[in-house]
């Protein structure tokens, strides 16, 4: 298994096909997440056209999984919506971190690259923006990457609702375990790659930040993780990804202003 | 096959609640240039919100925390973290994971 279509851009032009092949690490992921997903949703009493209206108009992995437990409860439609929105407002925050990067597209390509924005997607946007090579991106690239991710996702939720029940348990098979997977693997690249890059913007700043950049964004990830979790348990709602991503990413900011004051003075 | 006026209302509704954070951010933050410190706390985003939802994802089963001792994710997302560093490869990783969470379920844990 080559590691070609990592988070390095795996090839010097930026176009509609180099982002859809840029996908293709993402591809297998949604293919069993996105199965497990039509699995479940089928399970909790949707018919295969409402899967398929969730996943092309909804298209969130986590919140559609939340959606159709809430349906199959049977909760009113004002509190499943009010979920789903402090379940993906993260989005807010991703789409705010790769805004300044998106500066050149035109308005109604920075409308469909966000409406199309995925945890998945975005990281390995951001790879190839902070990979070795700090390769800019384009909107044909961007497009290209979540059109493949998107087309993937619609594709695999219908082979789950269509054939769930043949398959028995996806349990069994793990597939409910990709998720976690596929977040566990993103973390390490995403580490891996703040490691090799120094920040974008103070480029050929220190060399040898590599090893002190893992430290702090271990650091980030550990006291997200741990906030993540404290606030699941003691606080109601779903304000745990939020408030964890808040705390954590202001801890990581105020370490590396310090770490950069001490170096300049 | 049909769509029950229920679940359009949620869908329709959790799309748009979806969609603005989405779309938002990309259409105002891209004409304006962020201040030096913001750019530094967005950075962090990517590595907080991955390990916010990956801590979620094996400390939580069907709502109720999994205590570690019989928490098969947490054995599972080990070999899952070195295949990824050790590979770079996202596919490598997923795929190790699923293998590994398949056999550690065959073996009742």
């Amino acid at each position: 298994m080559s590691d070609a279509p990592s988070l390095s851009p795996s090839s010097p032009s930026g176009g509609f096909a180099a982002g859809g092949r840029a996908a293709l690490p993402v591809v297998l992921g949604y293919l069993s997440i996105g199965f497990a997903a039509g699995v479940v949703q089928r399970g909790s009493g949707l018919s295969v056209a409402e899967v398929m209206l969730l996943s092309l108009v909804l298209y969130a992995g986590s919140a559609q999984f939340v959606v159709a437990s809430l349906i199959a409860a049977a909760v009113s439609p004002a509190s499943a919506i009010a979920t789903v929105f402090f379940v993906n407002l993260r989005h807010l925050l991703l789409a705010s971190a790769l805004a300044p990067h998106c500066r050149s597209f035109r308005w109604w390509q920075n409308a469909l690259i966000g409406a199309q924005l995925t945890d998945e997607t975005f990281v390995i946007a951001w790879g190839r923006l902070t990979g070795a090579a700090g390769a800019a991106i384009s909107a044909r690239w961007m497009l290209g990457l979540n059109l493949s991710a998107y087309s993937v996702w619609a594709l695999a939720n219908l082979a789950g609702a269509l054939l769930g029940e043949r398959v028995g348990s996806v349990r069994a098979l793990g597939f409910d375990f990709a998720l976690a997977a596929m977040f566990g693997a993103l973390l390490v690249l995403q580490l891996s790659a703040q490691a090799r890059a120094p920040e974008p913007e103070r480029a050929g700043s220190a060399r040898g930040a590599g090893s002190a950049g893992v430290a702090a964004g271990v650091m980030v990830a550990l006291l997200a993780g741990a906030l993540s979790v404290a606030a699941t348990l003691s606080l109601p709602g779903h304000w745990n990804i939020l408030l964890a991503t808040f705390v954590a990413a202001t801890a990581g900011m105020l370490l590396q202003q310090w770490k950069s004051a001490n170096t300049s003075s | 096959m049909e769509i029950r006026e229920y679940v359009l209302v949620i869908v329709l509704g959790a799309a748009a609640v979806t969609l603005l954070p989405r779309v938002l951010p990309l259409l105002l933050l891209s004409r304006v240039t962020l201040p030096g410190w913001l750019r530094v706390w967005l950075a962090q985003v990517p590595v907080a919100v991955l390990a916010a939802l990956l801590a979620q994802e094996i400390a939580f089963e069907g709502g109720r925390l999994v205590p570690l001792s019989q928490n098969a994710a947490a054995m599972a997302i080990v070999p899952v973290l070195l295949v990824a560093a050790l590979t770079r490869s996202l596919i490598g990783a997923v795929v190790c994971g699923v293998v590994v969470m398949a056999l550690l379920r065959a073996a009742g844990a």
